[in-house]
């Protein structure tokens, strides 16, 4: 960790007079497993390591300062050195632009938070590869109608980041992840129907195969006989799992780059009421339970919990230090960045829904008739946060007298995202903590349209 | 960025020397195994940003390294290593070889055909492009954006490319080498009015190098991006249910790439995970479909001369006037059907594995006049642009998304439609084309599989289905 903290500042301590320059070098492993009919069908590990160099350069008579960026998939000192240069010269030909400069450090203290599972590296190759072949075997067996296991994975990962930088930023994290996830195919005659299931956790132990199988079988099974239905307005119950999904979609337009640049749906609607009073929606990376968890963000900050829309009302964008500066704020510590090819910018890392009072019995229960889309397709080509536009594919089950009924798919499913958060019926208290930047539980939302036949 | 020093210089001298090569292949079926095999890659992008009227960023990449396989039975071992010394790839070898455990592999010589380096296939070198000659496109654009209508509120412009060096080996007797250059512009305009804000969003890619910017107008990109934005402030919101749809020429291919591509990838055949499965010589289409994927056609966005695997790009045809007549291939998928690779053996980069992945993909054009297509269209939709898509290949569902459309009405395209995703079952949907016309084209695009984005291409001229449902909010 040290080491590569000592390489971040030395590359920082060349800065020359009135440059400002951030180094952000990261290492991982990683090892991937995926069985397939019994047997090991791809056995992956590999390490990598990269430095991501920002060299940012004063324009005369306060004009403002020009960034430039380089990456290399390598430590090696000559490559470093390249990187340096090379940032240095694209430096040279960016706009100026007075809202840009690097972080500096804010005195928020960083949270206590415990990424690293020290028994990660306890675990041995032959033990991942047997929790890939048994999730494949029970999820082959699990059911007569399951015809066909595409994959069943199990993968981890470890990796260390240190960052410096001339303002006087020194930040070091560290994190482990593992995970399983499996796609079953059940068939009846000539139909198919999949589904997925999965597990995370910050190491093998914590895994839970059999949730993750079962989950698989029952999506699949479940959706058999599934056919189209007359196009009409419906209640629509969304899953955990898509739920998670459309909060990471919001997220893009609770931005705050893309608000100061008016590429956001949410623009100019601080203080107003966006959705029903029965959203409340914050984004904790100092969560533990959260995939998305972090100490520091990608400019070297403490990462903090941020409440964005409270009973409804718009309270706040994310903001990395150069968008709030443009919006005339502070940073939130929000800067995410893509590893070290990546530079920073605004961005959600664990965004999650105050429970409600309801599981997702109770949900449909109180909901009665509707539908229930257990998933989506088409997020990237449908839905948009800058004019809200919403319009995906959909697969799932009726929901007729309050419970789970035949299975629906190849339907639409559509509103704007505006609409749809004030039409909010339901939030439920069923949170799911899952992979990616936001958590899940099943949500109602009234009057969307569906279309089928 | 530029060469260090004592990075490769020439385009001639390999990015592992033969004889390494030869030595390691041989420790990596040192405890048994079928097959080994070294892809060696060095990659150099660069890039530029303009957003909110400035030049936000210049950022240049490079990433070198080698993934090392090794094949034992159905099961593949697979290291990479940023390391290409010797000692580097012995290590990634090793690592590689660990699923070999039955021993008894022995020492094997390993013998490789003699080697031919492959010239970069661009006229300009992007590298050798000066800095401010990019940055000069992107304000250009940026200009003619804006100059487009002054509902114009924000124009994000962006430049990349790359130069991708490859060597492939394996004790197949594979030695190949490819020095792939592709280059890109994309431009998003926000149309701001009173029923609120809209995007519009064009790109030109090829795979050749800064001579692209000889042959396509800058300008006329950022207008047709401006001019989608600015349509779709007045549209109305689209249709839902089944109706007929016209596909105009050339991002329609994304309905073939989805509704059938994916499905027709020999890994999903293999595995019986596709709806095409033990299809070949049905009829899976309308006899109007000549389906082909063509990885090499030069220039192309999914065109290169040898694929990840070292297999020269073929040119394939899948679907004969609605036969089906063979899916795509990579080794590990032909050799489990005595056959061989049809050259789609494709992967990200080196810490990859590749798996097939479509090259160029497209409908052979029809004969029949685009305009009469929609003059004989009484009522439907008419898609100008579509964006992205997604496809289901075990069940065959897909959806797809406009980016301009608009009304059909007595046989006349009438008004602007708002963003909607349209969604088919593949089978269904390619026999229900009843239209074809001979206005041919090409559209760049990147395709995401299991993790990996490679470029591809399709392409398709005019064509209409005769029914499709699609996902607006109007009843």
């Amino acid at each position: 960790m040290s080491e590569l903290l000592d390489l971040a500042r030395s590359v920082v301590d060349r800065a020359r007079p009135g440059e400002g320059v951030e180094a952000y070098v990261a290492r991982g492993h990683d090892t991937e497993v995926r069985a397939f009919a019994g047997e090991v069908e791809q056995l992956a590990s590999a390490s990598s390591a990269g430095i991501g160099v920002r060299v940012v350069l004063g324009a005369a008579e306060g004009e403002g300062s020009r960034v430039g960026f380089a990456w290399a998939g390598s430590l090696e000192p000559r490559v470093v050195d390249a990187v340096l240069a090379e940032a240095r010269d694209n430096a040279a030909y960016a706009t100026a632009d007075p809202h840009v400069a690097l972080a500096p450090p804010d005195g928020v203290a960083p949270a206590e938070l415990d990424l690293w599972d020290p028994g990660f590296s306890a675990v041995s190759t032959d033990e991942k590869v047997r929790m890939a072949l048994e999730l494949e075997q029970m999820v082959r067996g699990a059911h007569p109608r399951v015809r066909q296991v595409e994959s069943a994975d199990y993968g981890d990962a470890s990796v260390e980041v240190a960052l410096a930088s001339t303002t006087g930023i020194r930040a070091t994290s560290r994190r482990t992840s593992a995970y399983v996830s499996v796609s079953a195919i059940a068939g009846d005659g000539e139909e198919s129907q999949t589904g997925s299931g999965f597990s995370v956790g910050r190491a093998a132990p914590a895994l839970d195969l059999e949730r993750a199988g079962e989950d698989a079988v029952t999506r699949a099974v479940r959706l058999l006989g599934a056919g189209k239905v007359r196009s009409g307005r419906f209640t629509v119950v969304f899953d955990p799992r898509v739920v998670a999904t459309l909060l990471s979609v919001v997220s893009s337009a609770l931005s705050g780059e893309a608000v100061v640049k008016g590429r956001s749906f949410f623009a100019g609607r601080l203080g107003e009421e966006v959705a029903s009073g029965m959203v409340t929606l914050a984004d904790d990376p100092t969560d533990p339970r959260a995939y998305g968890a972090a100490v520091f963000d990608g400019e070297g900050l403490a990462c903090r919990r941020n409440v964005l829309i409270d009973g409804g009302v718009l309270e706040a964008f994310v903001h990395d230090s150069v968008s709030a500066r443009r919006a005339g704020t502070v940073s939130t510590g929000s800067a995410v960045r893509g590893g070290y090819s990546g530079t920073p910018g605004a961005g959600c890392r664990a965004l999650a829904l105050t429970p409600g009072e309801l599981d997702q019995s109770g949900i449909l229960a109180a909901v009665g008739e509707g539908v229930y889309v257990q998933s989506i397709t088409g997020v990237h080509s449908g839905v948009s946060t800058v004019s809200g536009d919403f319009s995906v594919g959909a697969e799932g089950l009726m929901i007729r007298a309050g419970a789970l009924a035949e299975p629906v798919r190849e339907v639409t499913v559509a509103s704007t995202l505006q609409r749809m958060l004030r039409s909010v019926l339901h939030v439920g208290r069923d949170v799911q903590w899952l992979p990616g930047a936001a958590a899940g539980q099943t949500v109602a939302i009234a009057d969307m349209q569906l279309s089928g036949s | 960025m530029p060469d260090t020093p004592s990075s490769p210089g020439p385009a001639d001298a390999p990015l592992v020397a033969p004889s390494v090569v030869e030595r390691v292949l041989a420790a990596a079926l040192r405890r048994g195994g079928d097959m080994a095999e070294i892809f060696a890659e060095d990659r150099q992008t660069s890039g530029a940003s303009l957003d909110d009227r400035r030049v936000e960023e210049l950022s240049s990449g490079r990433e070198r390294g080698a993934g090392i396989r090794v094949v034992v039975g159905d099961t593949t071992g697979f290291a990479h290593t940023a390391d290409l010394s010797e000692a580097g790839l012995l290590r990634a070898a090793e690592a590689a070889a660990a699923v070999a455990r039955d021993g008894g592999g022995g020492a094997r010589v390993v013998a490789l055909p003699a080697r031919h380096g492959r010239p970069p296939r661009a006229e300009v070198l992007p590298s050798t492009v000066a800095k401010p000659r990019k940055l000069e496109l992107l304000i250009r654009a940026d200009d003619a954006a804006r100059a487009t209508g002054g509902e114009i509120t924000q124009v994000q412009v962006g430049y990349g490319d790359s130069r991708r060096r490859v060597l492939v080996a394996s004790t197949e007797g594979v030695l190949a080498e490819d020095d792939q250059v592709r280059t890109r512009l994309s431009v998003v305009c926000v149309a701001s009015g009173d029923t609120g804000m809209q995007t519009g969003y064009e790109s030109v890619a090829r795979t050749m190098g800064f001579e692209l910017f000889d042959q396509v107008d800058v300008d006329e990109i950022a207008r047709v991006a401006a001019r989608r934005a600015l349509g779709k402030l007045s549209a109305r919101p689209a249709p839902s249910g089944e109706v007929p749809v016209v596909l105009a020429g050339g991002s329609g291919g994304i309905l073939f790439h989805e509704a059938c591509g994916h499905g027709l990838e020999a890994d999903h055949i293999v595995k019986d995970s596709s709806v095409y499965v033990g299809r070949v010589g049905e009829q899976v289409a309308s006899p109007l479909v000549t389906l082909v994927d063509d990885g090499t056609i030069t220039g192309e966005w999914g065109n290169y001369a040898v694929d990840d695997e070292g297999r020269p790009a073929g040119r394939n045809v899948l679907i004969d006037h609605g036969v089906l007549t063979d899916y795509m291939w990579d080794w590990l998928r032909a050799r489990k059907q005595g056959r061989q690779s049809s050259g789609n053996g494709r992967r990200q980069s080196y810490q990859h594995l590749p798996m097939v992945r479509m090259t160029n993909t497209f409908l052979m054009a029809g004969t029949e006049d685009p305009d009469e297509i929609v003059a004989q269209t009484p009522s439907g939709v008419y898609v100008a642009k579509l964006g992205g898509g997604q496809v289901n290949t075990a069940t065959g569902d897909f959806v797809f998304g406009t980016t301009e459309a608009y009304l059909i009405e007595h046989g006349r395209i009438t008004e602007p439609l708002r963003d909607a995703n349209l969604i088919g079952n593949g089978p269904e949907v390619l026999r229900r084309i009843d239209a074809v016309a001979g206005d041919f084209s090409m559209t760049p695009g990147t395709c995401g599989k299991d993790g990996q984005s490679v470029p591809v291409g399709c392409g398709q001229a005019t064509l209409r289905i005769i029914g499709v449902t699609i996902g607006g909010t109007a009843a």
